[in-house]
């Protein structure tokens, strides 16, 4: 649910990486971070265990220039990935403008996705949205690992509708900025809508 | 109410009367800093002492802070907790929500109390209540007739790519 300002001239967007745990979901976030120039970026957080695993979410606001004279701003949000935090989960889809889903490409990580996906659409059901309604982008992260799934079967299991999707390596940033222009296109076509 | 997908809108008008309204707060109540936080994490006003705060952030965490007791609340079978209280060494957070939907917060020192802040809050909780109910009226009429008005309307792929530069 987008905000806008007329008062002080913004737009705000809140866009949500899911997926499974471990599939990247906080390395894309700290690659744009690192990547982003001061200005335009404000402090990342990141609500994490001890050993880095993400306990609430990680959070980074970017400012990514004007559009009509509004400067427009992303709200990044991460899910936790882990099955049990699906409480966490369901607070941060709140208000949210358009979804990132972050596919761990490992063979063995084959199951896990289809669940997290499944779980994303219950998640947002709940809420009263309907992921098919929504801004809405699938990445194929870890490209860069030997034992990957090879593409057409992931693009079959995970995206029958034929969102946009795409490849990446987020250690390495591959497909990173890609993924996040691909999903702020489509949440500021849907603005243009009037959703 | 809104529903899940429709956009807040924040007007002049109303956007005014909201900044007089925490205004005097922040002077009754003596309180350090005012904002207001939709419970989505958008910040929507700050008055005081808030150059050195990052004000981006206290609006997503307080919004995390209140989806957390409210998922909370739920499990024990209430609605929600209206109001939060955090006590510092030094300073103090007073959170309540208001009209269901905007999250007040209030962070105050030994200049003040909790009696104090919670009093004048609640004063100003209902004509904030009011003010927000008038901004929703407007958004709705906004929204039965989308796009017309909306400088969105005009929103080409270069303005899209240019943001990216
Ligand atoms: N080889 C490889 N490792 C990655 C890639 N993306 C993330 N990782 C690693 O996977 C682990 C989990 O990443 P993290 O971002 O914390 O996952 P999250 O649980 O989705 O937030 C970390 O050790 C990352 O360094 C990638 O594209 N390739
Ligand atoms: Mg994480």
């Amino acid at each position: 649910m987008s905000f806008i300002n007329y008062a002080s001239r913004e737009i705000n967007c809140k866009i949500v990486y899911y997926g499974p745990g471990l599939c990247g979901k906080t390395t894309n976030l700290q690659y744009i971070y690192n990547k982003t120039a001061q200005d335009a970026k404000g402090k990342m957080i990141s609500l994490a265990t001890e050993t880095e695993r993400t306990l609430f979410f990680d959070f980074l606001p970017l400012a990514l220039g004007e559009i009509r004279g509004f400067k427009t701003r992303f709200h990044l949000y991460t899910v936790p990935g882990q099955v049990f935090y699906d409480a966490s989960r369901k607070l941060i889809l709140k208000g949210v403008d358009g979804v990132v889903f972050v596919a761990d490409s490992q063979e063995e990580r084959l199951d896990a996705n289809i669940e997290s996906l499944e779980n994303l659409k219950d998640n947002l059901e709940e809420q009263g949205y309907q992921l098919e309604k929504l801004p809405f982008i699938i990445q194929y992260n870890k490209r860069d690992l030997p034992n990957c799934t090879p593409v057409e079967e992931l693009r079959k299991l995970l995206n029958p509708d034929g969102v946009p999707d795409l490849e990446a390596c987020a250690a390495t940033g591959e497909g990173i900025f890609e993924t996040l222009k691909a999903v702020a296109k489509q949440v500021l076509i849907d603005l243009k809508k009037g959703s | 109410m809104l529903g899940p997908q429709s956009s807040l809108v924040m007007y002049d008008e109303e956007y005014k009367r909201i900044m007089t309204l925490i205004e005097k707060l922040l002077r009754e109540s003596n309180s350090n800093v005012i904002f207001l936080v939709d419970k989505n994490g958008q910040l929507i006003a700050a008055t005081g002492e808030t150059e050195h705060l990052d004000t981006t952030s206290l609006a997503s965490l307080t919004a995390g802070n209140i989806a957390a007791t409210g998922g909370l609340a739920k499990l024990i079978g209430e609605k929600e907790f209206s109001i939060l209280f955090h006590e510092g060494e030094k300073d103090n957070i007073h959170i309540s929500i208001i009209g269901g939907r905007v999250i007040l917060v209030v962070i105050f020192d030994q200049r003040s109390s909790l009696g104090l802040v919670r009093l004048r809050v609640k004063k100003a909780s209902i004509e904030l209540g009011v003010i927000l109910a008038d901004l929703i009226r407007k958004t709705e009429i906004h929204d039965e007739a989308p796009g017309v008005d909306s400088p969105f309307a005009e929103i080409t792929d270069d303005d899209i790519d240019n943001l990216f530069n």
